[in-house]
């Protein structure tokens, strides 16, 4: 049997064929496109449809860029050497890219002061991001905000640290109280700092020099994305811890607390941001004696961190709910009292739930903060809409100027957005 | 407790409040500086430079004033208010003065307790066509569709205008002046209507203002001045004379380049009452003598702010108008410095 073919066949091949590469109809981008751009006619048709939309897009807004011209003085200019053309004129970014980021009235020889602070905000926040990061650096942290407000405000460096100190003192009784019971190590080391801090204010009239090491500037002097930077790092820093407290104490089995939390939450969240900051700017000038009056940035950001903190505490309320009841159970069964158990078996549950809702807050509550353009302060739209639009030179500028407002708060946005995927794949521990 | 503790604050609050309504003048001179309320922005009247420098027509006045008060035209705070909070400021004492393109009516003079102290720009409701449209007066604008700001006076204005005169319109409803000024170049309306001051400096934003004419009915009244709280009449004085110091001097023909001059060397007796060479009028305000010569000296007189500003040299281009001098058939006609 095995001869019968020995004459007819001449060749038997004894080496498997190379494999070949597959037909170019069927590998590579062109595999790509038809799986992915033209699979069906429909999905041609499509696919042709939004590429000429795109070309319509791009091949009307990319001249209009590239051809913009960045350096002559004013409109009428650009109009004289554009000649008709249509073309961006970004001269308007060049000429006020100052007072678009820092207001118009924050003295330019100290840019740097701002400008340092804005970079140690990175340095600061990473630590509190990253939990890779040392440990160790989360002392940079805990300093930056007295380091900030010193760069920022400047003036006699004594206030700061004065602030400093008296969280130090507070922090100090509460650890020589905590071992009591929490309420006494709690309340004993708020007050202690309030008496720290009323002390400190007295030494620091006292000890302040005529002329600071860093002159002081005012906050009514600051403005554009710098303003937008503070109102937003600040309130969304205050309100984070504000909203757990007030979602615990909307849980909490005391009634006074729980209303007071109760009422709160649903007061500020009844009420729109905006009339909270038209109180913050009008109503409360009425309470104050002329010309003693709160700072209005700091009412405008005890406004906002208010109006945050209330819908922080919805959305970690709706964490804590999500937790089975066997989770608060197990805590008290191990003998854990109310701290312990929400520092270490509650909260990080509930928190790693919140995540996205979070997020959602803090970067609906960074674009918010453009509303105190509302009440005459001079943010990024505020300085768009008032000085530079109303200035001769400027007068019709749009497209440009609320173009770079958008890319600006698009980059800021974007940043956290994709922070908060990073930590919610780094926090997934369950398999889904 | 916490009640008590609202109702202590209040009343310190309003006892404080009163106290500092009794003599604006003298909180000006101790703190040194004038807080001034004026606009976030608006083109020519007040709106900050480059160099953050307040400048326009509005601002002027409040200079004016700090310059005759505090002998320093540059003492002024100027605090940024729109059309919301103007009258909180003022009222709350944030603010000293307002000079902020405000329409002087009843019932802010009377209901919300202001004193108009004068009219620094006598404007009105005009309108604005493309010049192919070929109209050359209001009353022909029958059928036409006219874009306008909803919830304002202008729009009861132009409602009352076109039934006076018996013709039919269709109103385009917009928000802003920006959306406005869209709206209007894109065709979407025959006709943009505001305040004439408004029109001409939209207009000067145009690719081509030539294209474009305000036609020359004026449809309502706008008086726009500054204005201090009820209740203090010496600090109402001080910034009523200031304008009117102004607007005499142009009258007399004293500039920021001759005052100098004029007060050395007039024989005017007004002239030299005004600059302080005659008469005690300085120390009856509780100013010293030099004050007008002062707030002439660094801002010029009415009719070189005007030109500064917002004056036919300048891109918005206002002619005088109706703010010209009684002189020249204006309605300026401040009352005599004796």
């Amino acid at each position: 049997m095995s001869d019968t073919h020995a004459q007819s066949v001449a060749f038997v091949r004894d080496t498997a064929i190379p494999p070949s590469p597959a037909p170019a109809n069927a590998a590579g981008p062109v595999k790509w496109m038809r799986d992915n751009l033209f699979a069906t006619w429909a999905n041609a048709l499509l696919t042709v449809a939004a590429i000429y939309v795109i070309f319509l897009v791009l091949s009307a807004t990319l001249p209009w860029i590239f051809g913009g011209l960045w350096t002559t003085s004013s409109l009428a200019e650009c109009r004289e050497v554009l000649q008709g053309r249509s073309a961006a004129c970004f001269s308007v970014l060049t000429d006020r890219w100052n007072q678009l980021l820092f207001g118009f009235k924050y003295p330019v020889d100290l840019y740097w002061r701002p400008t340092v602070a804005f970079v140690l905000l990175f340095v600061a926040a990473a630590p509190v991001l990253f939990f890779d990061l040392p440990r160790k650096l989360l002392i940079v942290t805990a300093l930056y905000p007295f380091i900030a407000y010193y760069l920022i405000w400047g003036g006699t460096i004594w206030a700061p640290l004065f602030a400093l100190a008296g969280f130090g003192v507070g922090y100090y009784v509460y650890s020589h109280l905590v071992h009591r019971s929490f309420a006494i190590g709690f309340f004993g080391g708020i007050a202690a700092a309030i008496i720290a801090w009323v002390v400190g204010s007295y030494l620091t009239g006292a000890l302040a020099s005529e002329t600071p090491f860093l002159e002081a500037v005012p906050s009514r002097d600051m403005g554009g994305f710098m303003l937008n930077m503070m109102l937003g790092v600040t309130c969304v820093s205050l309100s984070l811890p504000i909203g757990i407290a007030l979602a615990l104490g909307r849980q909490s089995s005391m009634p006074l607390i729980k209303w007071i939390c109760v009422v709160f939450i649903e007061f500020i969240r009844g009420v729109p941001l905006i009339t909270l900051l038209f109180v913050a700017n009008v109503m409360l000038a009425y309470f104050f004696p002329p010309g003693s009056g709160v700072d209005l940035f700091l009412r405008v950001v005890i406004m906002i961190t208010m109006f945050s903190s209330a819908y922080i505490a919805e959305v970690i309320r709706g964490g804590l709910a999500a937790l089975p009841k066997g989770q608060y159970e197990a805590a008290d069964s191990l003998g854990l009292d109310y701290p312990q158990a929400m520092r270490l078996i509650i909260l990080p549950q509930a928190l790693k739930i919140s995540i996205p809702g979070i997020v959602n807050i803090a970067v609906g509550l960074f674009k918010d903060t453009t509303l105190v353009s509302v009440i005459s302060m001079f943010d990024l739209v505020g300085m768009i809409r008032g000085p530079i639009l109303a200035s001769t030179d400027w007068n019709g500028v749009y497209w440009e100027l609320l173009g770079f407002a958008a890319l600006l708060f698009f980059v800021v946005c974007y940043g956290i957005s994709q922070y908060s995927q990073w930590l919610e794949r780094r926090l997934a521990t369950d398999h889904r | 407790m916490k009640k008590s503790v609202i109702f202590g604050a209040l009343t310190v609050a309003g006892l404080a409040a009163g106290a500092a309504a009794a003599g604006t003048l003298d909180d000006v001179k101790a703190r040194g500086k004038l807080n001034c309320g004026v606009t976030t922005g608006l083109v020519g009247f007040a709106a900050p430079d480059a160099n953050g420098e307040w400048k326009g027509f509005d601002v002027a006045v409040c200079r004016a004033v700090a310059a005759g008060v505090l002998g320093d035209a540059t003492a002024v705070e100027f605090v940024p208010t729109t059309g919301k909070t103007r009258f909180t400021a003022l009222a709350s004492g944030e603010i000293d003065m307002l000079a902020r393109n405000t329409t002087w009516t009843f019932s802010r003079d009377v209901d919300l307790k202001f004193d108009f102290v004068g009219v620094n720009y006598y404007d009105g409701q005009g309108f604005m066509v493309p010049k192919d449209l070929g109209v050359s007066s209001a009353k022909d604008l029958d059928g036409a569709t006219v874009c306008i700001q909803t919830g304002t006076t202008t729009e009861l204005n132009l409602a009352d205008f076109f039934r006076a005169n018996n013709i039919s319109y269709e109103p385009v409803p917009i928000e802003t002046n920006a959306e406005a000024q869209q709206q209007y170049l894109a065709g979407a309306c025959d006709v943009y209507t505001t305040d004439a001051s408004g029109l001409a400096a939209t207009r000067a934003t145009f690719e081509d203002p030539a294209g474009h004419t305000l036609l020359p009915e004026i449809i309502s009244k706008e008086p726009l001045g500054p204005l201090v709280r009820h209740g203090d009449s010496e600090w109402g004085d001080v910034v009523r004379w200031t304008l009117n110091a102004l607007i005499t001097a142009e009258e007399l023909g004293v500039s920021s380049a001759n005052v100098g001059e004029m007060a050395a060397s007039t024989n005017n007796p007004e002239i030299a009452r005004l600059l302080g060479t005659e008469g005690t009028l300085g120390e009856m305000l509780g100013l010293d003598a030099d004050w007008a010569k002062r707030a002439i000296e660094t801002q010029g007189n009415y009719g070189e702010i005007f030109a500064k500003n917002i004056g036919e040299e300048t891109p918005i281009g206002l002619a005088r108008g109706l703010n010209s001098q009684w002189t020249d058939g204006g309605l300026l006609y401040s009352p005599p410095f004796r």
